[in-house]
């Protein structure tokens, strides 16, 4: 797993709530057996018209908006467990994602490949999302260490909670594997006393 | 001692070490797996050279990605045909049981892991499926994980995990006539909204359920997930008892016995107090059908869609091609499912065709009966409910997820409305396009006989269906 400490970069605002894991990648692409290729469907049937063409009102598809930090509305990542979702964002190129509110299973699967959720209270998330939209160049700097994003040449700032155990393997880009087989002992001593 | 829910016993019963200030290490027993959701897992322990460490607690079963007609012939789409072909690889390397497509266990994995006994109270069960709720109809801690953690159980048989808060949802008092627990689930989803609970783990409480089927209970826990919640549970009865009981892989004899004196101990002691309670009233439910493009944007189906001034709510009636204030009654549909993880048992397909029985699907209507499994199959077939829905004009297919998620070739057309009885109703969740609307069996049934969507309350009380 990739390191994660800061991140500076601009931001694509998704001012849309409630935004599940099919509509981050269709079923219909779970078809692979590997991690690769899933950033190219990113919300797919967002991002393209029925007739195939590109969907320039789609924030993703306007030029204006660039950047590894994804902003979006309340409840991001409900619904179904699939990683693909996660694979998605990291494929397209996210590293962050911002929201007022994340989905569990979501939440643990991005933080096992490397992407950042950034927990932030509604009132912020709409102060981002506004100066996003009116100034689309600004710039964001999410800091893990401090547990801090704030908006360049701005004071505004807030901090976000993360799992102490979670931050040490973002930093480090360690998993959770690697600690669940170092405790192959315990793990054993507690199926001898159960069985 | 201290007062403990069942939640609280089953996961203190599973820690094997706590990290400090961090989470604890928690021991699976049983971990469930399908093509879809555990390949990049298999790839994941290869790479690192990691073998899996207890094959003999996983079990596989094809269903996802599967065809629901031909399941004798080769898959057609080439990508399904390869994901399947590298479950049974990766199953037979490592040891792994595999209820492969066609076989007569095969089905979705939870309608067929309950019904093969593999689900049993106390345990803690994990499946790369959010829908693993289901499971916790038993007193089971069950719940649906990612593709890493998929590859943390196969690694260790272990996960790292934060314990949840705790919920409990009372529902007491009298069900309606034609209220099944399929309303009581969306009811409850459309009063708490779907986020409502996320970080929680949920104990549903009081006479309805406890009067409920297993089946019943089946599918309110399997909708946990949509209202956030990682799973939801059930106090294990003497219900539960009587179902696991005689089941193929269930406990037999005197370990059966020592068993269920254990289950027994599991209901939450009175007393415990959970970090969130809600109590809901059994005689304000009603049959209930969804509007909009989540699973909490429920009403009953006499009601009126709401109106909100909120973009996403916006938004999510012009998808709908529906309108603020207007009543769903009398909308034509098309297309009917009844299937998926949350009501494909026999039980669901007996209230279907007790409706249907001596009536006629729609003429504008395609009726698809999904079985969740091979097992369900055959009794659909052998007690003659199949007779009653051929006659009726509903095509009664294999079993699989089928048009619940649309990777198989079950797709509903664009822009055409379903009344499912899968659930959920995302954006183009059963094809690019597609409309859904979530509703019990029994509503399902009604909306294809009658080619539109028809109050059920008033023909449910003269037939006294339950």
């Amino acid at each position: 797993m990739e390191k994660f400490t800061t991140l500076n970069s601009r931001a694509i605002p998704l001012q849309i709530e409630n935004v599940d894991t099919d509509q981050i990648i269709p079923a219909r692409f779970l078809k692979a057996t590997d991690k690769k290729g899933f950033g190219d469907n990113v919300f797919r049937d967002w991002r393209y018209k029925k007739d195939g063409s590109v969907n320039t009102a789609f924030a993703l598809n306007n030029d204006n908006y660039s950047g590894t930090i994804l902003v979006a509305g309340d409840n991001f990542g409900c619904g179904s467990s699939r990683e693909h979702a996660a694979w998605a964002l990291t494929g397209y190129g996210f590293k962050v994602v911002v929201s007022s509110f994340f989905a569990d299973i979501f939440k643990g699967n991005a933080l096992n490949n490397g992407l950042l959720p950034v927990q932030v209270s509604e009132g912020f998330l709409k102060q981002l999302l506004n100066t996003i939209e009116n100034k689309p160049e600004t710039e964001i700097i999410v800091n893990l260490e401090l547990q801090t994003i704030s908006v360049a040449d701005t004071n505004l700032s807030e901090a976000f909670e993360i799992d102490a155990y979670k931050k040490t393997c973002m930093i480090n880009g360690y998993d959770d594997i690697d600690y669940l087989l170092s405790k192959k002992t315990e793990i054993e001593a507690f199926e001898n006393a159960h069985s | 001692m201290s007062k403990k829910t069942l939640f609280d016993k089953v996961w203190d019963a599973h820690v094997v070490d706590t990290i400090e200030n961090g989470p604890q290490v928690l021991y699976i027993d049983k971990h469930l797996i399908h093509e879809v959701t555990s390949p990049q897992a298999f790839n994941e322990l290869e790479d690192r050279g990691i073998p899996v460490f207890r094959p003999e607690q996983i079990v596989a079963t094809a269903d996802h990605n599967t065809p629901t007609q031909n399941q004798d012939q080769p898959i057609k789409d080439e990508l399904s045909r390869k994901q399947l072909e590298q479950l049974s690889i990766n199953c037979e390397k490592n040891n792994i049981t595999l209820y492969q497509l066609g076989h007569k266990y095969n089905g979705i994995v939870h309608v067929m892991a309950p019904e093969l006994g593999f689900t049993q109270p106390g345990m803690t069960m994990v499946c790369g499926d959010s829908h693993t709720s289901t499971h916790g109809a038993f007193g089971t801690i069950a719940f649906g994980i990612g593709t890493s953690q998929v590859a943390q159980v196969f690694a260790s048989q272990c996960l790292l995990l934060t314990k949840p808060k705790s919920l409990r949802v009372s529902v007491n008092g009298k069900l309606k006539a034609g209220v099944l627990p399929k309303d009581v689930i969306l009811y409850i989803i459309s009063k708490l909204g779907t986020n409502s609970g996320t970080g929680y783990f949920c104990e549903y409480a009081g006479n309805v359920f406890e009067e409920m089927s297993m089946e019943g209970r089946m599918t309110v826990c399997n909708m946990s997930i949509e209202m956030g919640a990682r799973g939801g549970m059930i106090a294990p009865d003497q219900t539960t008892f009587d179902y696991v009981e005689g089941r193929e892989f269930a406990p037999k004899g005197n370990d059966f016995d020592k068993k269920v004196a254990y289950w027994k101990t599991l209901p939450t002691d009175e007393g415990a107090t959970f970090d969130q309670e809600y109590f809901l009233d059994a005689a304000d439910i009603e049959p209930m059908i969804t509007y909009g493009t989540n699973p909490g944007m429920g009403i009953k189906i006499t009601e009126n869609i709401p109106t909100e001034d909120n973009a996403s709510f916006k938004k999510s009636l012009e998808y709908m091609n529906f309108k603020a204030g207007e009543s769903l009654i009398n909308k034509p549909i098309n297309f009917v499912f009844i299937g998926s993880c949350t009501n494909s048992r026999i039980e669901d397909f007996r209230v279907a065709a007790n409706y249907i029985k001596g009536k006629q699907k729609a003429d504008n209507v395609t009726a698809w009966l999904v079985p969740g499994s091979k097992q369900v199959e055959a009794q659909i077939i052998e007690e003659g409910l199949k007779d009653v829905f051929d006659a009726a004009g509903f095509e009664l297919r294999q079993p699989g997820c089928s048009a619940c998620l649309a990777m198989n070739d079950d797709k509903i057309p664009q822009g055409e409305y379903c009344v499912s009885t899968s659930n959920r109703n995302f954006e183009g969740r059963q094809g690019q396009g597609s409309r859904t609307i979530l509703a019990s069996p029994l509503v399902a049934a009604a909306t294809a006989i009658a080619g539109k969507i028809i109050d059920v309350t008033q023909e449910a009380e003269e037939l006294e269906l339950v």
